[in-house]
């Protein structure tokens, strides 16, 4: 909301020398935030001038310039900028005529946009100041010529201030309004702001009108009739609707310069005079008024839900198909408006247009929301009704726009006018002794109380323990106790409150799960990796070639308004996010990286239906059925470990050789996670649709029951894949369902004292065939070595000379220990021989000697 | 000689090799093998058997001999030619004594008392000599296993954490510490949670001012939490009475992403209810939140302003007294007093309990405590931002 600061100052008397920083202050200070402030970014001395005479000269360029005799001082008086009463200037427009009051703009006067005037040659002349049109002065968008300030109905002595003269010397403060406070949309209600925050008199705007229209009612002018035969929520649609008349008004008339630039300062663009004047006093009183031309209207108005199918043309000409929702007003002819939304095209107001018919009314704010969203329609009107409007207000806005119809369009205030007001009062909230101190925390006075809820306008009455505190009608927000207690607390300030540090019972700490993942995260950075937070949105491709091993399309969960319509899936995997992320620092240069990142991926299940029909309305416990239907409609969303490497892992140094990533790379920090969060985990060659066939590993977890749960990948890209993501051909990730890994990860550790008998230690070589995984065979030797096996680790791979084609060597390095003697060689070796029979069994493997 | 000024000396010494006089007494008996100045053993090797007198003459000759042999003697090689040149059997001390048992007995103890003194010194002078070639040889070795530590590879990286996670993180830490738990829930939420348990009316302007995402299809309920309220709704439905619990997490908004907005974020928003809170103890958690994240010397200013989940409702600004450019204050994020109808939603009777809330933007309070000016940086992935920070923020 835009406050132009003169405007503010009919209703509120600021000080002398009043800036714009000191009414934000004030009004921060009641919770009106600071956006922001604005002028006309116009400087200097501007002043009315008076056209003595001109000469048209032809130019070259087909143009025809005005070489002019300008007075911009009375005789023998120095002009504002200290020069000649008399200026030579040249003029481009060919729409004014001598004796003409215009405004010059002398040398010194900066113009919006940091316009400089100086004297300067132009034409063959020196122009010795300006003669500005309405768009140079900023006062509108019109270039069509300078502005005569005749057609303002101006005569001006020449060399007044025009800024002065104009409103172009206004400033208007912006401060944001919660939607919680319609009333503020108005100079009227921030004015009643300010005086709270500064206890300076305020001056209700609306209280000298209400008496205008007291004696009218429903069936005394225009007759009215409300006929909601479908209230939303049980509120009608229309509670208050005021018509006043204006006959014989000039609507072609000029708006005059102080009304433009208030309504420029507020934000809102000088359209015709009448219009003009129902945005002003919206503005100004809060209320939204629509205009229409009598005559154009075809006998009395019916508010009413619109048929469903039926159609209306709005006035941006579009023709709307309405819902059953919609509140339209409607006359013989059907719909005539989109209530408190937009008006009709077919009674709209035009220059032509001779008796006015001004609505102010009262709409349901819930109805108009509706209606908003439904036809993507917002405007200042909607804006306010969504709020809600002061049903107290209407008369006395219908009352103000037909005093300055009167005022500036002439015409006269027909006797006929409508008052249909059903609104109800708002219901009274019992405020007990002490419940404000008991909240804020603050020890109150009675007086302080009373006087506050005084001051915002609520009438109080003492009850048993308490008070009844009636809200004022323009406070449809205050409905219960807690909203008494913000409105003393604010009155009073914020900055009364005390600083106390609540004792909360001993807490339990983190969560284990909390622990492990942050454990996860610090492992992983400390081995190397680099945080990063990937995107979740995804298109359909990324998730099927992510989301599923084998390839094929995943159930993900769709967006109804995503941002980038090409992604409008939640991602299934982290792999995506990293992939884009690699490609960015790649594009900066950036060509070795670790990145990895732990976060919820979205896992519907295929053929389950999410969500729930209908939501419980807040404010009340829902059942226990209600409160586990809830519970089940939402997917899993476990977290996942992405990693993703390429480039190097150690550069090219003195003595030492670039180390280029590889699927080892990937694997080793899934292993140092796994140990780091002490779940054992298990390696198997495997397959993935997005990685390379042949370097792809399956990580499985064992069970205490003996089955394992696959916990994720890890691979190299499909080098195709990587191509088609402009990336390097390697590149090493892992995608690891750290959930999962976290919910099986050792509990406690169970450690078992240390044997101090010496360990024996053995070789043995076995050959297999080169299918067969060394993983496989070494699970097949520690099975069968038993438990002497201390550790098992694989030395060698030898395939060459002295092995056949097609098999390889397998050299494993065996430690054996007994916890309660010292092993002999015999007991190690049949220990080594079980484990050999083991592997010769499953794999037909050959002792080599 | 001290240990370190052996080697010292060594070191002078491993490259400047003694001239190679050969300096035995016996000119008559001098081997072909020695007759060359050139022989690096610095040594004359004595195999001549020609017989030698025993006198004391002759005895002092080979001890001198072998003392300045030995003298001469700078690595391992030489020291053992030397040993065997000078004490081995061939050598002219041994034979000398070899001819003890020839000598009258009368002049035996005399004689013997000689060569023993003798071959006493000699042993003396190697044994010094084996330990000074020791301390010469390892610290030439040292030497020959010089590295230029500036040089050396670097094979090990420390990657980072992201700053927004060691924020929560950080959070987190401050909170647990004052007894707090941290409470967790989905990011997919069900619309209930996410405003209808906030007293966020279906036809509110607050509810559509949200940007919330939807999923499809919309009549599914089902969205993209906007703030982490919905877990403070799953706590207090959840856990028993009385609760301090804060929540930190991911949320979206449907903000295109420039410097200072991105559709994906984090927040940190903390409860506590209980009985008898008032927003004296907002007030007072808040403080002591900003000292912990800002200094001693933060402090808290609230403002009037409006949440449907809070009331009174407040926005906090926070004294940075470390701010660059000079201490300031800065909005930092909204709080209350809880909305009955919250407490009311998760079964809490208001006129029994009271609650306060807060909320703060992670990458907002990492852009003004870190000086960050556009949060794009925070999102992009760029390796280089989080590696600014490390482990730590």
């Amino acid at each position: 909301m835009r406050i132009p600061i003169s405007w503010l100052s009919e209703f509120v008397e600021l000080p002398v020398g009043t800036s714009v920083d000191d009414i934000h202050a004030a009004l921060v200070s009641v919770g009106l935030e600071e956006e922001g402030s604005h002028d006309f970014d116009i400087d200097g001395p501007v002043v009315v001038g008076e056209v003595l005479e001109f000469s048209e000269e032809p130019q070259t360029n087909g143009k025809t310039i005005r070489w002019c005799s300008v007075r911009v001082a009375p005789p023998g008086v120095a002009a504002a900028d200290g020069g000649a009463d008399v200026r030579g200037i040249v003029c481009g427009a060919p729409n004014f005529f001598v004796g003409d009051k215009v405004v010059v703009t002398l040398p010194g006067a900066v113009l919006p946009g940091g316009f400089a005037i100086a004297a300067r040659k132009t034409y063959g002349h020196i122009s010795d100041g300006m003669i500005a049109s309405a768009r140079e002065l900023g006062l509108g968008e019109e270039h069509d010529g300078i502005l005569r300030l005749a057609s303002l109905g101006l005569d001006p002595e020449v060399g007044t201030d025009a800024l002065n003269l104009l409103g172009l010397d206004d400033a208007a403060v912006e401060v944001n309004v919660t939607p919680d406070r319609g009333y503020a949309f108005s100079i009227r209600g921030i004015a009643r702001e300010y005086a709270h925050a500064t206890g300076v008199v305020f001056r209700d705007p609306a209280v000298e009108l209400q008496s205008a229209t007291a004696d009218l009612d429903a069936h005394s002018g225009v007759e009215v009739t409300i006929d909601d035969r479908a209230p939303i929520r049980g509120r009608v649609g229309a509670s208050v609707f005021v018509t006043r008349v204006v006959r014989g008004v000039d609507a072609a008339a000029a708006t005059p310069s102080w009304m433009i630039a208030r309504l420029k300062l507020a934000g809102i663009r000088s359209v015709s005079l009448l219009v003009d004047i129902t945005n002003y006093v919206m503005i100004e009183l809060g209320q939204p008024l629509h205009g229409y031309d009598l005559d154009r209207l075809d006998g009395p108005i019916v508010v009413r839900r619109a048929e469903p199918g039926e159609t209306l043309t709005t006035l941006d000409s579009h023709v709307r198909t309405l819902d059953g929702e919609d509140l339209v007003i409607a006359d013989a002819s059907g719909a005539i408006g989109l209530a408190g939304v937009m008006g009709g095209l077919s009674t709209e107001i035009t220059d032509e247009t001779v008796d006015v018919l001004i609505e102010a009314a009262n709409f349901d704010p819930v109805t108009i929301a509706r209606t908003v969203r439904r036809h993507k329609l917002p405007s200042e009107a909607s804006k306010r009704f969504e709020r809600g409007v002061d049903p107290e207000v209407a008369a006395a806005a219908a009352a103000r726009a037909v005093q300055l119809i009167e005022e500036l369009a002439g015409g006269h205030a027909d006797s006929l006018g409508s008052r249909y007001h059903a609104h109800e009062q708002l219901t009274p909230i019992f405020l007990p002794d002490a419940y404000i101190s008991s909240l804020v925390g603050v020890d109150y006075t009675d007086a302080e109380i009373t006087d506050s809820l005084i001051e915002i306008g609520a009438t109080l009455e003492y009850a048993h323990d308490g008070l009844l505190v009636a809200p004022p009608s323009w406070r449809p927000d205050l409905t219960h106790k807690a909203t008494l207690a913000e409105e003393v607390a604010r009155i009073v300030g914020y900055a009364r409150i005390p600083s106390i540090i609540p004792v909360a019972p001993s807490g339990r700490g983190f969560t284990r799960e909390q622990k492990l993942r942050r454990l996860a995260g610090d492992t992983l950075a400390a081995s190397g990796s680099t945080e990063v937070l990937g995107s979740p949105f995804v298109n359909a491709e990324l998730n099927t070639v992510f989301g599923s091993a084998d390839g094929s399309p995943v159930t993900a969960i769709k967006l109804a308004n995503p941002l980038d319509a090409e992604s409008p899936f939640l991602r299934t995997s982290t792999l995506p996010g990293l992939i884009d992320i690699a490609r960015r620092n790649l594009s900066r240069g950036l060509t070795d990286l670790a990145l990895f990142e732990v976060g919820a991926v979205f896992l519907p299940e295929p053929g389950v239906t999410y969500g729930v029909t209908e939501v419980p309305l807040g404010a009340s416990l829902p059942s226990a059925e209600t409160l586990a239907e809830l519970n089940a409609s939402i997917p899993p969303q476990p977290w996942h470990v992405g990693l993703l490497f390429l480039g190097n892992s150690v550069d090219k140094q003195p003595g030492q050789n670039a180390i280029p990533v590889g699927v080892a790379d990937a694997l080793d920090t899934v292993r140092l996670l796994a140990d780091a969060l002490d779940v054992p985990v298990s390696v198997r060659q495997g397959s993935h649709a997005a990685m390379h066939p042949g370097r792809t590993a399956e990580v499985t977890v064992a069970l205490p029951t003996g089955d394992e749960v696959l916990v994720g990948y890890v691979g190299e890209l499909l080098p195709a894949l990587a191509e088609q993501y402009h990336l390097p051909r390697v590149v090493a990730v892992a995608e690891i369902d750290l959930s999962a890994l976290i919910e099986l990860a050792a509990r406690s550790v169970e450690a078992t004292p240390l044997a101090g008998y010496p360990a024996a230690t053995q070789d043995v070589s076995l050959v297999v065939a080169e299918t067969v995984a060394a993983g496989e065979v070494q699970r097949a030797v520690a099975a069968g070595a038993g438990e002497l096996l201390e550790s098992i680790r694989l030395v060698d791979d030898y395939r060459s000379t002295g092995i056949d084609e097609g098999y390889k060597s397998l050299t494993f390095a065996l430690r054996f220990r007994a916890s309660d003697r010292t092993l002999t060689a015999a007991e190690a070796s049949d220990s080594r021989l079980a484990g050999v029979a083991e592997a010769v069994r499953q794999f037909g493997a050959v002792v080599r000697e | 000689m001290p240990l370190r000024e052996r080697v010292r000396a060594a070191r002078g010494a491993l490259t400047v090799l003694p001239s190679g006089t050969c300096s035995a007494g016996f000119p008559q008996v001098v081997p072909s093998a020695c007759r060359g100045a050139a022989s690096p053993l610095n040594l004359c090797l004595v195999s001549d058997p020609t017989p030698v007198v025993l006198t004391e003459d002759s005895v002092n000759e080979a001890v001198a001999s072998a003392l300045a042999a030995i003298d001469a003697v700078s690595d391992t090689a030489t020291f053992k030619a030397v040993r065997i040149a000078h004490t081995g059997e061939a050598s002219p001390l041994s034979r000398l004594n070899g001819q003890l048992k020839s000598l009258p007995n009368d002049q035996k103890a005399a004689a013997g008392k000689l060569m023993g003194q003798a071959r006493g010194r000699v042993n003396q002078a190697l044994a010094a000599k084996e330990a000074d070639v020791v301390a010469l040889e390892s610290a030439a070795q040292l030497a020959a296993e010089a590295v230029d530590v500036t040089a050396l590879p670097v094979r090990k990286k420390l990657g980072a954490r992201h700053p927004l996670s060691l924020l929560q993180d950080k959070v987190g830490d401050i909170f647990v510490g004052m007894g707090w738990e941290v409470a967790e829930g989905p990011e997919l939420e069900n619309e209930w949670f996410n405003f209808d348990a906030l007293n966020f009316d279906p036809d509110h302007p607050a509810r559509a001012m949200q940007d919330t995402f939807f999923v499809e299809p919309v009549s599914s309920h089902l969205l993209l939490r906007t703030h982490t309220s919905p877990v403070q709704v799953r706590s207090l439905l959840t856990r028993e009475l009385p609760v301090y619990v804060i929540a930190p997490g991911r949320t979206y908004r449907t903000d295109e992403l420039d410097a200072t907005h991105t559709p994906v974020f984090s927040q940190i928003e903390g409860i506590a209810v209980d009985k008898g809170l008032t927003m004296a103890h907002l007030r007072g958690t808040l403080e002591f939140f900003a000292r912990q994240m800002f200094g001693d010397e933060a402090k808290i200013r609230l403002r009037p302003n409006y949440f449907p989940f809070t009331e009174p409702s407040a926005e906090m600004d926070v004294w940075q007294p470390g701010a660059k450019g000079g201490a300031r204050w800065v909005e930092w994020g909204g709080c209350g007093m809880v909305n009955p109808n919250v407490l009311r939603s998760a079964g809490i009777d208001p006129d029994e309990y009271s609650g306060f809330a807060f909320g703060v933007g992670i990458e907002r309070t990492l852009q003004f405590r870190n000086n960050l000016n556009d949060m794009r940086d925070m999102v992009e992935g760029d390796v280089r931002f989080s590696q600014q920070f490390g482990m730590v923020v």
